[in-house]
C-alpha cells in the first residue's frame, strides 16, 4: 500500500497526461468525420503476417532508441535544474564529426565502432561543455546559451558537410560525408529476434540498441547510486542547500553538462552506424527538441524515459496505417503535442496531490518540495560574482516538473 | 469482430454526418471487394510525399493534382484509386512509406522529391514486381533498380528565362534570387536564373540569398525568414526578386507588395493563387510541371508503356518547364524570351546546372 502511494503520483502524471491527449485527440478526430475508435484499433493493428507484425516492433523500436538517447541527455541535466536545450546542435555536430572520423579511418570491427562512439561522445561533450563554461564564469543562462549555440552547431555543420567533410560526388542531389567502411557498421539484431521465435522483419533492429541500454543504466546508476548522483540531485532540489553542504555547484554544472552533452553526442549514431554509414542533408532532425518531450514524460528516470520513447515510435508508426484509413498523420503529431502539453498540467496536479500526502503525514515526511519553489531567484543577486544556481527558477512550465520529478527520486533513494 | 463492424459502421455514420456524401457512398463499395473488372478500377496508385506532406501549396500539391488528373481521366477516383502517405515531421520514416504502399499492393508508387534517392533503390529491388517513379530523383544509370523511373525536371532552364525576363524588365539594373535551402536542386535554380540574367544584360547585380544551409529544411517553411530577406534586397536597390523558396516564396511576395516592386514566382503559375494585392507583383512564374510529370507517368503506366529503369527528362522543350504569362506582365518582352527559348532548346545556349 505504502509502495502504492509512493509509486501512485509517478505514474499518475503521466497516464494522466496520455489519457487527456487521447481524449483531445479523439475530440480531434470527431471534428474531421473519422471514428476515434476506428483510429485507435488501425494504430494498434501491427499487421496480417508475422513478418509484417515484427517488421512494425522494429520500426518502433530504431525509433524509440534516438529518442530515448536524446531523452536520457535531456533528463542528466534537468535533474539538476539545468535546461540543456542545445541537445540538437550537440547531436548534429556530433554524428557528422563522428561520420567523418569512422570513414577516415579504418580499424578492426569493435575498435571501428567503439572510436565512432568515442568521438561522437567527445564532441556532444564538448560543445555541451561551452554552455557550462559560459555558465559558471560568466554567469550566462543555459537555456540562452545553448538554443544560440544550436544555430552555430547547425551552421557549423553545413559548413562542413558542403565543404571540408563533403563526400558525395558534386551534383548529388543529397550531399553527405563519405561512407564509413564496414568495420565500422553496427550489426543488426535479427537473429535476436528471429531465435526467440518471431518472424524476420524486412528491415534490421539497430544492434545500438545494446548502447542505449548499457547507457541508460549507467546514467541510472550515476545518478541514484553514486556521491555524484546525490550532489546532482541535491543541487537540482535547492541549489543554495546543496552550495551551503559544501557541493561544488560550478563544478557540478561543468561534469553535469558534459555528461548531458556527451549522452546526447550518441543520438545519431543508431542511424548511422545502423543504415546510413554516413551523414547527409537528408539526416534526421528534430531528435534533440523531441528529446525534451521524451524526457518530460518519463519524469526524467531512464525506465521512463524509454517507455516514453516507445509510445513516441509507437505513435510514429501508426501515422502510416491511419493514412491508409484515410485519416491525416498530423493526427499522430497532435497526440505527441498534446501529451506533452498535458504532461506539464499533470505534473502540476499530482505534485499537488503529493505534497497534500506529505501534509497529512507531516511527521515522517521529508521537507516539502515547496521550500525549493523560486526561492533563490537570480538575477537580483547583489555583487558581480556569477549566480551557480539559478537554474531553475527560470522556466516555469518545465520547472515544476523537474523539481517534482527530482523529489520523487529522492523518495524513492530514501527509501 | 462484431465490435469492429460497429466502429465501421460508426466511422460511415460520422463521414456521413459531415456531408461527405461522396467519400460515404463510396465506402461500402471498397468494402465490398473488388469486383469490378474494369483497368481503372484496378488501378491503385500510391503517392508518397516528401517533408511538407499533402497540402504544402508546393511540390507535394502539384504532384497530387497530377495524380488525380491522371485517375479522373482515367475513369477512376481519387478515394478509389489513389493513396497518398505523408512523412512525419521529420521525414525519418520515409522508406517505411513506399515499403507499406507496395506492400498493400499499390502499383505503380510514386515518391515525391529527391530525399528519397537514399530509400527507393533498396525498397524497388524488395518489391521487383511493383513499378516505382522517382520525382526529382535520376535513375538514369538504372542504379536504382530496373522498376524505377526517375522524373527530371530541367528547372536551370526555365529559370535561364526568368533571368531574362527580369534583366528585360527591371528599371534599376539589379535583381535578386532567394533559394530556400542551400542544396545542389535550388542552386541549379540560382545557376540558370544568373546565366539568364547576364545573357540579356553582362553588367546586371544579382544579388542571391538562401534561407537556411545545406541539410536545413526549414527554409522552404518560412515565409518570414523569406520576408526579411527580400526586404532586405529591394532596400539595397534590387527591383524584381525571384524565389526559389517553396512556402517561403509568400514571405517575399508580401515585401514586394511592401517595396512598391515586383516578384518572381515557382513550381506553379501562383499568379492564380496568390491574393489580389500580390497579383499586382507577381509578374510571371516559373513553371516546374511536377503534375504533368505524374500525369504522364501514371497514364502510360496504365497504356503499359513504362520503361523502367531510365528517366523521362521535363524541358523547356517538352514544355515540363516554362514561364507563365498570367496578368500579362511580359507580353512585350515575350519576343526576347521566345529567342532564347528557341537557343536553349536548339542548344545554341547550354545553360550552367551549377552557380
Amino acid at each position: 500500500m505504502t509502495a502504492l502511494r509512493r509509486i501512485g503520483p509517478a505514474l499518475l502524471a503521466p497516464l494522466l497526461a496520455i489519457v487527456t491527449a487521447l481524449v483531445i485527440s479523439g475530440l480531434v478526430i470527431v471534428l474531421i468525420g473519422e471514428s476515434p475508435f476506428a483510429a485507435l484499433r488501425v494504430m494498434l493493428d501491427f499487421g496480417d503476417t508475422p513478418a509484417q507484425q515484427t517488421q512494425a516492433i522494429v520500426v518502433i523500436v530504431n525509433r524509440a532508441i534516438p529518442l530515448f538517447l536524446a531523452g536520457l541527455a535531456v533528463s542528466v541535466a534537468f535533474r539538476m535544474g539545468l535546461f540543456n536545450i542545445g541537445v540538437e546542435g550537440q547531436y548534429r555536430l556530433a554524428t557528422i564529426v563522428a561520420a567523418a572520423a569512422g570513414a577516415a579511418v579504418a580499424l578492426p570491427g569493435p575498435l571501428h565502432v567503439l572510436l565512432i562512439i568515442v568521438v561522437a561522445m567527445v564532441v556532444g561533450a564538448l560543445w555541451a561543455g561551452i554552455v557550462a563554461v559560459l555558465k559558471v564564469t560568466r554567469g550566462v543562462s543555459e537555456v540562452i546559451s545553448s538554443i544560440m549555440l544550436n544555430f552555430i552547431a547547425l551552421g557549423l555543420a553545413s559548413y562542413l558537410l558542403t565543404g571540408p567533410l563533403r563526400g558525395s560526388p558534386p551534383g548529388a542531389s543529397i550531399i553527405t560525408t563519405a561512407e564509413i567502411p564496414e568495420s565500422g557498421w553496427v550489426p543488426g539484431l535479427n537473429g535476436l529476434l528471429t531465435g526467440v521465435g518471431l518472424a524476420e522483419p524486412r528491415t534490421e533492429m539497430y544492434g545500438f540498441l545494446l548502447v542505449a541500454v548499457v547507457a541508460g543504466l549507467m546514467v541510472s546508476v550515476l545518478i541514484k547510486r553514486t556521491r555524484f548522483g546525490f550532489d546532482l540531485r541535491a543541487t537540482g532540489l535547492s541549489p543554495s542547500a546543496a552550495t551551503a553542504s559544501g557541493v561544488d555547484a560550478r563544478g557540478m554544472v561543468l561534469k553535469t553538462m558534459l555528461i548531458s552533452g556527451a549522452v546526447a553526442g550518441l543520438i545519431g549514431l543508431p542511424d548511422l552506424l545502423g543504415t546510413s554509414h554516413h551523414y547527409g542533408t537528408e539526416f534526421t532532425t528534430g531528435l534533440g527538441f523531441l528529446g525534451i518531450a521524451v524526457a518530460l514524460l518519463g519524469r526524467n528516470s531512464p525506465l521512463g524515459i524509454a517507455l516514453a520513447a516507445l509510445l513516441f515510435g509507437f505513435l510514429d508508426r501508426a501515422a502510416i496505417p491511419l493514412q491508409f484509413e484515410g485519416i491525416p498523420a498530423s493526427v499522430v503529431t497532435i497526440i505527441q503535442g498534446t501529451i506533452v502539453l498535458a504532461v506539464v498540467i499533470a505534473n502540476q496536479v499530482a505534485r499537488q496531490i503529493t505534497r497534500r500526502q506529505a501534509e497529512r503525514g507531516s511527521a515522517q515526511a521529508v521537507a516539502p518540495p515547496s521550500t525549493g519553489n523560486g526561492s533563490t531567484g537570480g538575477g537580483q543577486r547583489p555583487g558581480g560574482g556569477p549566480p551557480p544556481d539559478d537554474g531553475p527558477t527560470t522556466g516555469i512550465g518545465t520547472g515544476t516538473g523537474v523539481r517534482n520529478a527530482s523529489g520523487d527520486a529522492r523518495q524513492g533513494a530514501g527509501a | 469482430m462484431r465490435r469492429v463492424r460497429g466502429m465501421k459502421a460508426a466511422a460511415l455514420l460520422l463521414a456521413g454526418s459531415l456531408a461527405l456524401a461522396a467519400c460515404a457512398s463510396d465506402e461500402p463499395e471498397a468494402g465490398g471487394g473488388n469486383g469490378g473488372g474494369s483497368s481503372a478500377e484496378e488501378l491503385k496508385i500510391g503517392l508518397a510525399f516528401d517533408t511538407g506532406g499533402l497540402g504544402d501549396k508546393s511540390f507535394n500539391d502539384s504532384a497530387y493534382a497530377g495524380a488525380e488528373a491522371a485517375v479522373e481521366a482515367l475513369g477512376g477516383t481519387v478515394e478509389e484509386n489513389l493513396q497518398t502517405l505523408s512523412p512525419n515531421d521529420d521525414a525519418s520514416n520515409r522508406a517505411e512509406l513506399l515499403t507499406q504502399l507496395a506492400q498493400q499492393g499499390f502499383d505503380p508508387v510514386l515518391a515525391v522529391g529527391f530525399n528519397y534517392d537514399e530509400v527507393i533503390g533498396d525498397v524497388a529491388a524488395d518489391f521487383p514486381d511493383t513499378t516505382f517513379a522517382q520525382v526529382d530523383g535520376a535513375n538514369s544509370d538504372g542504379s536504382k533498380g530496373e522498376n524505377v523511373t526517375g522524373l527530371l525536371f530541367a528547372e536551370e532552364q526555365g529559370s535561364f528565362l526568368a533571368g531574362v525576363a527580369a534583366a528585360s524588365k527591371t528599371e534599376t539594373d539589379h535583381i535578386g534570387f532567394v533559394g530556400g535551402v542551400e542544396s545542389p536542386l535550388i542552386e541549379k535554380f540560382e545557376a540558370g536564373y544568373v546565366a539568364g540574367a547576364k545573357a540579356v544584360n553582362p553588367d546586371i547585380v544579382v544579388d542571391v540569398s538562401y534561407l537556411s544551409p545545406a541539410g536545413d529544411f526549414s527554409g522552404f517553411g518560412d515565409p518570414q525568414k523569406g520576408k526579411l530577406v527580400a526586404q532586405g534586397m529591394y532596400q539595397n536597390g534590387a527591383d524584381i526578386v525571384f524565389h526559389a523558396a517553396g512556402g517561403s516564396g509568400v514571405g517575399v511576395f508580401e515585401a514586394a507588395v511592401e517595396a512598391g516592386k515586383r516578384a518572381i514566382g515557382v513550381d506553379s503559375d501562383q499568379y492564380l493563387t496568390a491574393p489580389p494585392d500580390q497579383q499586382a507583383v507577381i509578374m510571371t512564374s516559373m513553371l516546374k510541371r511536377v503534375d504533368n510529370a505524374v500525369e504522364e507517368f501514371i497514364t502510360a503506366y496504365a497504356d503499359g508503356s513504362v520503361e523502367g529503369g531510365t528517366d523521362v527528362v521535363y524541358d523547356l522543350e517538352s514544355e515540363g518547364v516554362g514561364l507563365s504569362t498570367s496578368g500579362g506582365y511580359i507580353d512585350d518582352i515575350q519576343a526576347t524570351i521566345d529567342e532564347y527559348r528557341q537557343k536553349i532548346i536548339d542548344g545554341e545556349i547550354t545553360v550552367p546546372t551549377t552557380p
